[in-house]
């Protein structure tokens, strides 16, 4: 592979994806945690706009690092305890160790040249894959239209929302505390207030 | 363009620390986080593969999107459980978490 | 310029990226120099506007006030706090400039004056706003302050609810033009987008100023309970680098209300193809300080509201009147014909003259079911606290004090 622009782009892409999540995996500071992880999602959204889908980088942002990880630092800092943990990590963390890495080297054996040198048949892919054709113009357009349309994913649109839609619910009613109620409070015993009637 | 494998092993790379992470983390939402990582693992892939395999097809992103969706709407859901837990246990520590097991 | 630069002998490839690379230099440092203007007038505009003189003493009437001020703020010393998280302390500020100068890669200053013509320029917008979030989060945690953290906790707060609206209204001009770049909206208004949906400018001037964080909505830095907010820590430039990034999101804002709804670079009754780069350019910089004009009036005359009102005036009346909003214009741009093909003027004015007497009839449905709510509350209180002087008057004065 020749040393081009986009190669140089995608490793420092790369680099702050995975540099970003081991720190959110190791970090002892929950909070520098949260904010390694959204390191990480940008280079992920970066990775999305060299493979020409802006709107999915433009969403990651927006999403990923404007609303959820915002959240999660919310969760962190009305959890005040959980900074001063001694312990960051599972004392059987060896064992995890191991079974990632024999993933990662499973996932790499399998999906890199590798398995075609080394003969693996049935796969419908070509991993190796240098010059794929080029996008569509309208691509944004058709992404935008296919949501809509009855014939490809409305239904799927319409059952994602309706997900979110729980989602919200669901997250009021676990957080919602009973006690305090805001109308108990709010209305204090009539005349508290200087009477105006004279 | 570089070629395929390569988004495919930052993906695996992605994946594998957000599974050590769910793995180790005691602290439950750091274990959220790392859920997140390996859904954004998964998004890489699909868009790694719609743009190499069938770019004239939009259904690669469209399930990335989807995933965005369902992301969201776990850490939501999630959130709010590590604080009703936290308000009740005083504790995220995801292990202390244990009345079920007695 | 890149055929310049190719013609030397340069590969296109690099020709681009000095291009580029001059484009930002010049934009950023043009951007950071409108500052020092644009803080002057402000500070004018505002003194004139609560009846005082306001910045004259420095050069011709205060013109080099703000440059003065920069000099004094670059030789205050560069404190950072006991205990701070050094890292997110520094970083923040510089941040926080940076998020809003990135706003302006994708507006369109003229004719083919544009940083970049992104596809998805709205969702851009979106996306460099939320940088702006993250920088405030991090210099209310940097700084080891519980009041910077309050701080920075109200202001995420205020800045996530109030995005709902705000993209609820940006929304709208993209429908109308049925693209999400901004350079075609702007080509796409033959007439000006206001005109036809008066209420939505309304809905993002609102949401915006929450955004921007100034007063009426500027309760993340209320002296009164929070001492400064989240950069109560700050000295020096960096403080500066703070005040610089507000005074620029507030004017970008102008520019961005601008290209959205008032024509952007277009002037009326001229096509967009006869335009003249420069005059298109004063085009846009005069609508914009326009709508600046309004913000500093709105920030001068109005007292600031409370947290909780804050957030009930956002979720309980803009958030269901922007969907309502939405709602109308996507339903009569889908029945008035043709709204697809318009090309001139001409084609424009009926599908405008059809969304204002929507917008109209909204507004006045609006108000009528504010007054029902207006005149139930004053019952409640009536019933509670005995009946109010001058029935009439929702607030008389005396009340309260």
């Amino acid at each position: 592979m020749e040393i081009t622009v986009e190669a140089i782009v995608f490793l420092v892409f790369s680099a702050i994806t995975l540099g970003g999540a081991l720190q959110v995996v190791l970090t002892r500071n929950l909070f520098h945690a949260a904010l390694y992880l959204m390191l990480s999602l940008f280079g992920v959204a970066g990775l999305f706009v060299l493979l020409t889908a802006p709107f999915l980088a433009g969403a990651q942002v927006v999403i990923y690092i404007g609303a959820i990880t915002i959240l999660i630092i919310f969760a962190i800092m009305l959890t005040p305890q959980v900074t001063r943990v001694l312990k960051v990590h599972h004392t059987q963390w060896p064992v995890a160790l191991a079974l990632a890495a024999l993933l990662f080297v499973g996932l790499v054996w399998t999906q890199t040249p590798l398995a075609d040198e080394l003969g693996a048949d049935g796969w419908s892919a070509d991993f190796t894959v240098e010059d794929p054709a080029d996008v569509p113009a309208d691509s944004l357009t058709d992404l935008g239209k296919s949501l809509v349309d009855p014939e490809r994913y409305m239904l799927p649109f319409e059952a994602a929302s309706l997900l979110l839609m729980a989602a919200l619910i669901g997250a009021v009613l676990l957080v919602n505390r009973p006690d305090d109620n805001p109308d108990a409070e709010a209305a204090p015993a009539a005349g508290a207030r200087p009477d105006q009637s004279g | 363009m570089v070629p395929l494998w390569m988004y495919l092993v930052v993906a695996a790379g992605l994946f594998c620390i957000g599974l050590f992470g769910v793995l180790t983390r005691r602290n439950a939402i750091a274990i959220l986080m790392s859920i997140e990582l390996m859904l954004n693992a998964v998004n890489i892939n699909l868009v790694a593969f719609w743009r190499y395999q069938t770019p004239d097809k939009i259904g690669g992103q469209v399930f990335a999107a989807f995933v965005f969706v369902v992301a969201a709407a776990e850490a939501v859901v999630g959130l709010a459980l590590i604080l009703a837990i936290y308000r009740r246990r005083r504790t995220v520590i995801a292990e202390d978490v244990d009345m079920l097991k007695w | 310029m890149t055929d310049t630069l190719v013609d030397i002998g340069l590969s296109h490839d690099l020709a681009v990226l000095i291009a580029k690379l001059v484009g930002v230099f010049v934009v950023a440092t043009c951007g950071l120099l409108w500052t020092l203007f644009g803080i002057w007038l402000e500070r004018k505009v505002s003194g004139r506007l609560q009846d005082r003189l306001g910045p004259n003493r420095v050069g011709p009437f205060g013109l080099f006030q703000t440059l003065a001020d920069t000099i004094k703020i670059l030789l205050k010393e560069d404190l950072v706090p006991d205990g701070a998280d050094r890292w997110l302390f520094n970083l923040a500020p510089v941040l926080s400039t940076f998020s809003v100068l990135l706003l302006w890669v994708v507006i369109p200053f003229s004719a083919g004056w544009i940083g970049t013509d992104l596809s998805i320029g709205v969702l851009y917008l979106l996306a460099a706003g939320s940088l702006g979030m993250v920088a405030t989060l991090m210099a209310g945690w940097g700084s080891n302050n519980k009041y910077a953290l309050l701080g920075a906790f109200r202001a995420v707060a205020q800045l996530i609810s109030y995005e709902v609206p705000m993209v609820l209204a940006m929304l709208v001009p993209v429908l109308m033009t049925g693209s999400m770049s901004l350079q075609a909206i702007v080509e796409g208004q033959y007439i000006a987008y206001g005109l036809a949906i008066p209420l939505t400018v309304f809905i993002f001037l609102a949401s915006s100023l929450a955004e921007i964080g100034r007063a009426p909505f500027d309760l993340l830095e209320a002296e009164s309970e929070l001492v400064a907010g989240f950069h109560i820590e700050y000295s020096g430039m960096k403080f500066g680098l703070f005040y610089v990034a507000e005074f620029l999101h507030a004017f970008t804002v102008g520019v961005l209300a601008t290209v959205l709804f008032l024509g952007g670079w277009r002037i009326p009754f001229v096509s967009a193809q006869d335009t003249p780069a420069l005059l298109g350019f004063g085009s846009l910089l005069i609508k914009s300080l326009l709508v600046y004009l309004v913000i500093m009036w709105v920030r001068t005359t109005l007292p600031r509201v409370r947290i909780d009102q804050i957030l009930e005036f956002n979720w309980k009346f803009l958030v269901p009147l922007s969907l309502a909003n939405l709602l109308v214009v996507a339903l009569l741009w889908k029945i008035v014909p043709d709204t697809d093909q318009i090309a001139s003027v001409n084609d424009a004015l009926l599908p405008t003259l059809v969304l204002l007497t929507a917008n109209i009839l909204l507004i006045v449905v609006t108000s009528l079911i504010l007054r029902e709510r207006g005149r139930r509350e004053r019952a409640h209180i009536a019933a509670l606290y005995g009946p109010v002087d001058g029935a009439a008057d929702a607030a008389p004065a005396g009340v309260g004090d």
